[in-house]
C-alpha cells in the first residue's frame, strides 16, 4: 500500500469516527450494510474507469452505458423472456462493444477522448429514453429470478454482518484488476503509454492495441455493473439511472491518486476513494444536512483532499530540492579544489 | 561605415563541463549584414540568445549605444531594437498577419473595455507590407500562408517593434530556391533602410551573396572574420575546421564482415524526392553525418517503423523486410537509441529496471505476470555492464544525469539480442566521462558482432568513433569516406553539398 493509499485510509477512518461520534447510526449493522452495498456498486464502474484514466484517457459514458443497458437487460429478461445468464452475456458484450467503438474512434479517427464519450453520454442515455419511450422499465408484478436477485443484489450473513454481494463482486474485480494492473504485463503497458506514449511506442509496444483493449475492460466492467444496479435498484427511470455516475467514478479515482494526465494510479486508491465518497454521501444523511447539499460537501471534501496532496507533494519537493543542493556543493567540491590547484 | 551601435566584448559563456562561449566579442554597426558561421555546437545559437537576453552571459560586457551592461534581459533586448526571426517560427496560426504582428500590443480603444482597435492595426500593418513587398492581406489567416511568407511576417514584426538589429537564425533551411532569392532581396532592402542583420546559415552561398563580412564561430570562440572582399567558401571552411581532434578511436577486433542492413533508395516524407542508399556492415560503426536537418533522424525513424517508407527497401541479412512498426523493426533485432532521450527514450518518472525491461518484457513474464525478480537481476546486470551510476535499481531515470539516462537507453537493447543499432545522437547532453564509456560500449557491440549505424553531429565524434562514414546533405548521401580520407574539411564539404573531389584540399 503506498503512501498516498494510506492517507487516504486514515482519512476515511477519521471522517468515519467523526461521524460515528456525532451520530451513532452510523455503526448500525443495517447502515454499514447498506453503505457496503453501495460501495460494491459504484467501486466496480469507478475501477472501470480507472483503466482509461491510467493511460490518459477519460470515460464520460459510464452513466449514460448504465441507464442503456440496464434497460435492455431487465427488458430482455422480462419482457423476452431471455434466460438471464444468456441476457447477461449479451448485456456484457454489448459493454465490450461500446468500448472496442470508443476506442476505436480515440485511436483510429484520433478523436480526443473527452469528445467520443461525451457524445457516447448523450447517444446512450438518449437511446435509453427512446427504447422506452421515457417510461420506467422494471420488473412486473409476479415476474421474479430468485437466483438472478439472489446473486446480484442479496446479502449473505457472515459472521452475523449481513454481507452485500455487490461487496464480494467488487472484492473479486479489484483483486484481478489489481493483478493485471500491477503484476502483469499487460499492467505495465497501461501504465507505460499513460506515462509516454512516444516512448512505449518507441519500445515497442503497440500503443494503439493497449488503449483499445482500455476501452474494452472499461465497457465490459461498465456493463456488469450495469447489470449489479439494475438488480438492485429493480426499477430504472431511463432519464435519471445512473446520471453523474461517470463523474462519481472520475472522483473516486483522482482521490484514488489517479492522475488526469494518465500514467498514475492504484486500484487500492480507487476501492478507497470509493468508500469515501459513499461514506459522505452517508454522512450527508446522517447529520441532517439537507440532502440538497450533498454533491456540495463531496466536492468540497475532493477539492481539500487534492489541494492537501498537493501541498504534500510541492513540500517534499522543496525538501528534496534542498537536500539535492547540499549534495550538489559537496559532489562540486573535488572539482573545484582541482581548479585551484 | 558608421559607428557599431552594438557590441559584444569578451562575452563568455559556460555551463557545468561545456564552455559555450568564450571571449567573443562582435560589434553590429548600422545597415550591416553579418554572416555568423561555425559547425553544430560551435556557440552560435547560444551568442544569439545571449543578444536575446535569454541567456545571461558568465563574463563579458555587453554595450548598446555606449551604455555597457553585463546582460541583457529579453525587455532590454526589445527595447535595444533587436529583433528574431526564429528557425521555429514564434507566430499563431490561428490570428492573421496583423494580430501576430501585433500580438501582445495590440492598439486598443473604447476605454476600459480595451477592445482591439482593428481598424487601426490593420492600417499600421499596410505599410510594413508594402515595404516587404508582401503578396499577401493584412487580414490573412496565417494558416494559409507559406513557411516563406510567414519568415516575412515575422520580419514585418521585428520592423514594426523598430529593429535596428534583426538575427535570422537559419532562416532558409526550409525554403526553395525562388523563396530563398527574394529573402535576399528582402535582406537588402532592410540593409538599405539602415537595419543591421546578423544570418546565420549553414549555406555558403548565401554569405557570398548577401554578408558584408562574416564571422566564423569555433568552439565557443570567434576563429577568425572574413571581410567582403576576402569571402570564399573555401576560406570559410578553412576557418570552421582546423582543430586537432582528440583521438577517441578504437579500431575494430575484426575487419567488418558481410552487410548486415542494407537501405536501397529510401525516400521519406521529409524529402520526398530525394532517396538514400547506404549498407551497415556486420562489426563495423558506420558513422552518419551530417548537417541538423539533413534527413537522418528521418531515415532513422523510418528504418525502425516509427514513420512509413515513402518508397525503397531495407534488407536485413539479404533478406528484404518490412517494417510497419517498431514493434516490427524490434523483433527484427533493429533497435534505435533515439535523438529525444527524454521524450522517447525513457519513462522519466519510473525505475531503472521497468525501462530497461519495457521493450522485452514478454521474455520475463510467466503466467501472463512479470518476473520481477528476473526484471531486477537483469537491471543490476545492466547497471553493473554499463557502469549505470545510480543509488538503487529501483531510482526513477528522471533523477539521473544525461549520462546515465543515456545508458539506460543503451541497456534497453543490450538486455536483447541486437543485429542492427541505430544511435541517435547518442552522447548529446552526456558528459566527458559517461561519452567515453558509450563509445567503449559501441565498440564492444560491434566486436560481438553487432552492425551500428550512428547518426551524430558532432565533429570529434564522428571523425574519433566511426569505422567508415556517410555524410548527409538535404535528404540525400553526399559521399562516403573510409578512414583514411576522414578530415573535418572532407566531412564539411559534403554536408554543405560540395563534392570533395572538385574543390578537395
Amino acid at each position: 500500500m503506498s503512501k498516498k493509499d494510506l492517507s487516504l485510509l486514515v482519512l476515511i477512518l477519521v471522517v468515519g469516527t467523526v461521524v460515528a461520534l456525532i451520530n451513532p447510526r452510523f455503526l448500525f449493522v443495517g447502515n454499514l450494510s447498506n453503505t457496503a452495498n453501495q460501495i460494491g456498486l459504484f467501486g466496480i464502474f469507478s475501477i472501470a474507469e480507472a483503466f482509461i484514466i491510467i493511460i490518459g484517457g477519460i470515460e464520460l459514458s459510464v452513466g449514460s452505458v448504465i441507464a442503456l443497458l440496464g434497460v435492455l437487460f431487465i427488458d430482455l429478461i422480462v419482457n423476452h423472456d431471455v434466460n438471464w445468464v444468456v441476457a447477461l452475456a449479451m448485456i456484457v458484450a454489448a459493454g465490450l462493444v461500446i468500448g472496442l467503438v470508443h476506442g476505436a474512434l480515440v485511436t483510429r479517427m484520433r478523436i480526443q477522448p473527452f469528445v467520443v464519450t461525451l457524445c457516447g453520454l448523450l447517444i446512450y442515455r438518449g437511446a435509453a429514453r427512446y427504447y422506452t419511450e421515457d417510461a420506467t422499465a422494471g420488473f412486473g408484478f409476479g415476474a421474479s429470478f430468485p437466483t438472478l436477485e439472489w446473486l446480484a443484489a442479496g446479502r449473505t450473513n457472515v459472521l452475523g454482518f449481513p454481507l452485500p454481494h455487490s461487496v464480494v463482486a467488487l472484492a473479486v474485480v479489484a483483486v484481478i484488476a489489481w493483478v493485471v494492473l500491477h503484476r502483469s504485463v499487460f499492467g505495465r503497458y497501461l501504465f507505460a503509454v499513460g506515462k509516454n506514449e512516444e516512448a512505449a511506442r518507441y519500445s515497442g509496444i503497440r500503443t494503439n492495441r493497449v488503449i483499445v483493449s482500455a476501452y474494452v475492460i472499461c465497457g465490459g466492467l461498465t456493463a456488469f455493473s450495469a447489470i449489479l444496479i439494475a438488480m438492485y435498484t429493480r426499477s430504472i427511470s431511463p432519464a435519471v439511472h445512473g446520471s453523474f455516475y461517470e463523474l462519481y467514478a472520475i472522483a473516486a479515482a483522482v482521490l484514488g491518486g489517479c492522475s488526469l494526465r494518465g500514467g498514475e494510479g492504484s486500484i487500492v486508491g480507487v476501492v478507497l476513494g470509493t468508500v469515501l465518497l459513499q461514506v459522505l454521501q452517508n454522512l450527508v444523511n446522517l447529520l441532517g444536512i439537507p440532502s440538497s447539499l450533498n454533491f456540495a460537501v463531496m466536492g468540497t471534501v475532493i477539492l481539500a483532499g487534492v489541494l492537501g496532496d498537493q501541498y504534500l507533494v510541492q513540500r517534499r519537493h522543496r525538501v528534496g530540492a534542498a537536500k539535492d543542493r547540499v549534495q550538489a556543493s559537496v559532489a562540486a567540491a573535488p572539482f573545484e579544489r582541482v581548479k585551484v590547484e | 561605415m558608421s559607428e557599431p551601435f552594438l557590441e559584444l566584448v569578451d562575452i563568455s559563456k559556460s555551463y557545468p563541463g561545456v564552455v559555450a562561449l568564450d571571449h567573443v566579442s562582435l560589434q553590429v554597426s548600422p545597415g550591416e549584414v553579418i554572416a555568423l558561421i561555425g559547425e553544430n555546437g560551435a556557440g552560435k545559437s547560444t551568442l544569439m540568445r545571449v543578444l536575446g537576453g535569454v541567456v545571461e552571459p558568465s563574463g563579458g560586457v555587453i554595450r548598446v549605444d555606449g551604455t555597457a551592461r553585463g546582460s541583457l534581459t529579453v525587455a532590454d533586448a526589445i527595447k535595444a531594437g533587436i529583433a528574431f526571426v526564429h528557425q521555429e517560427l514564434n507566430l499563431f496560426d490561428n490570428l492573421d498577419v496583423a494580430g501576430n504582428v501585433f500580438i501582445g500590443r495590440e492598439p486598443v480603444h473604447g476605454g476600459p473595455l480595451r477592445l482591439i482597435d482593428r481598424k487601426r492595426m490593420y492600417a499600421d500593418v499596410a505599410p510594413l507590407l508594402e515595404r516587404l513587398g508582401c503578396d499577401f492581406a493584412a487580414d490573412a489567416p496565417l494558416a494559409e500562408l507559406s513557411l516563406a511568407q510567414r519568415q516575412l511576417v515575422e520580419i514585418m514584426k521585428a520592423l514594426s517593434l523598430d529593429a535596428r538589429l534583426v538575427i535570422m537564425d537559419e532562416p532558409t533551411s526550409s525554403l526553395t530556391l525562388a523563396e530563398t532569392d527574394r529573402l535576399m532581396r528582402t535582406v537588402a532592402g532592410l540593409k538599405a533602410h539602415g537595419v543591421s542583420i546578423i544570418f546565420i546559415t549553414h549555406r555558403l552561398n548565401e554569405v557570398m551573396q548577401c554578408a558584408d563580412r562574416a564571422v566564423v564561430l569555433r568552439d565557443g570562440r570567434v576563429v577568425g572574420a572574413l571581410t567582403r572582399a576576402e569571402l570564399s567558401p573555401a576560406a570559410m571552411i578553412r576557418l570552421m575546421i582546423g582543430r586537432d581532434l582528440k583521438s577517441l578511436y578504437v579500431p575494430p577486433a575484426a575487419p567488418p564482415g558481410d552487410s548486415v542492413l542494407d537501405i536501397v533508395d529510401a525516400v521519406t516524407d521529409t524529402y520526398p524526392g530525394r532517396a538514400v542508399s547506404l549498407s551497415v556492415r556486420r562489426g563495423e560503426i558506420l558513422g552518419l553525418a551530417g548537417l541538423v536537418g539533413s534527413g537522418r533522424t528521418e531515415l532513422a525513424r523510418a528504418v525502425f517503423g516509427i514513420d512509413p517508407l515513402r518508397d525503397g527497401a531495407i534488407i536485413l541479412d539479404g533478406e528484404p523486410i518490412r517494417i510497419a512498426s517498431p514493434r516490427a523493426a524490434i523483433e527484427q533485432g533493429i533497435y534505435l537509441v533515439p535523438e529525444d532521450r527524454k521524450g522517447a527514450g525513457l519513462l522519466l518518472d519510473v525505475s531503472i529496471t521497468e525501462n530497461i525491461s519495457l521493450p522485452d518484457l514478454a521474455s520475463y513474464m510467466r503466467f501472463w505476470l512479470v518476473d520481477t525478480a528476473r526484471e531486477n537481476d537483469n537491471a543490476v546486470r545492466q547497471r553493473e555492464r554499463l557502469k549505470i551510476r545510480a543509488p538503487d535499481v529501483r531510482t526513477a531515470v528522471g533523477s539521473l544525469s544525461g549520462g546515465n539516462q543515456q545508458k539506460v537507453v543503451l541497456a534497453k537493447w543490450l538486455s536483447m539480442r541486437p543485429k542492427v543499432l541505430i544511435v541517435d545522437e547518442p552522447t548529446r547532453g552526456v558528459d566527458v566521462g559517461a561519452k567515453q564509456e558509450i563509445y567503449g560500449m559501441l565498440r564492444r557491440l560491434t566486436d560481438a558482432g553487432v552492425a551500428i549505424l550512428m547518426i551524430s553531429s558532432d565533429m570529434e565524434e564522428v571523425i574519433g568513433v566511426s569505422d567508415r562514414l556517410a555524410v548527409m546533405h538535404e535528404g540525400a548521401i553526399s559521399g562516403f569516406l573510409d578512414r583514411s580520407q576522414f578530415s573535418e574539411h572532407n566531412v564539411l564539404q559534403l554536408a554543405v553539398g560540395h563534392t570533395i573531389e572538385a574543390e578537395g584540399p
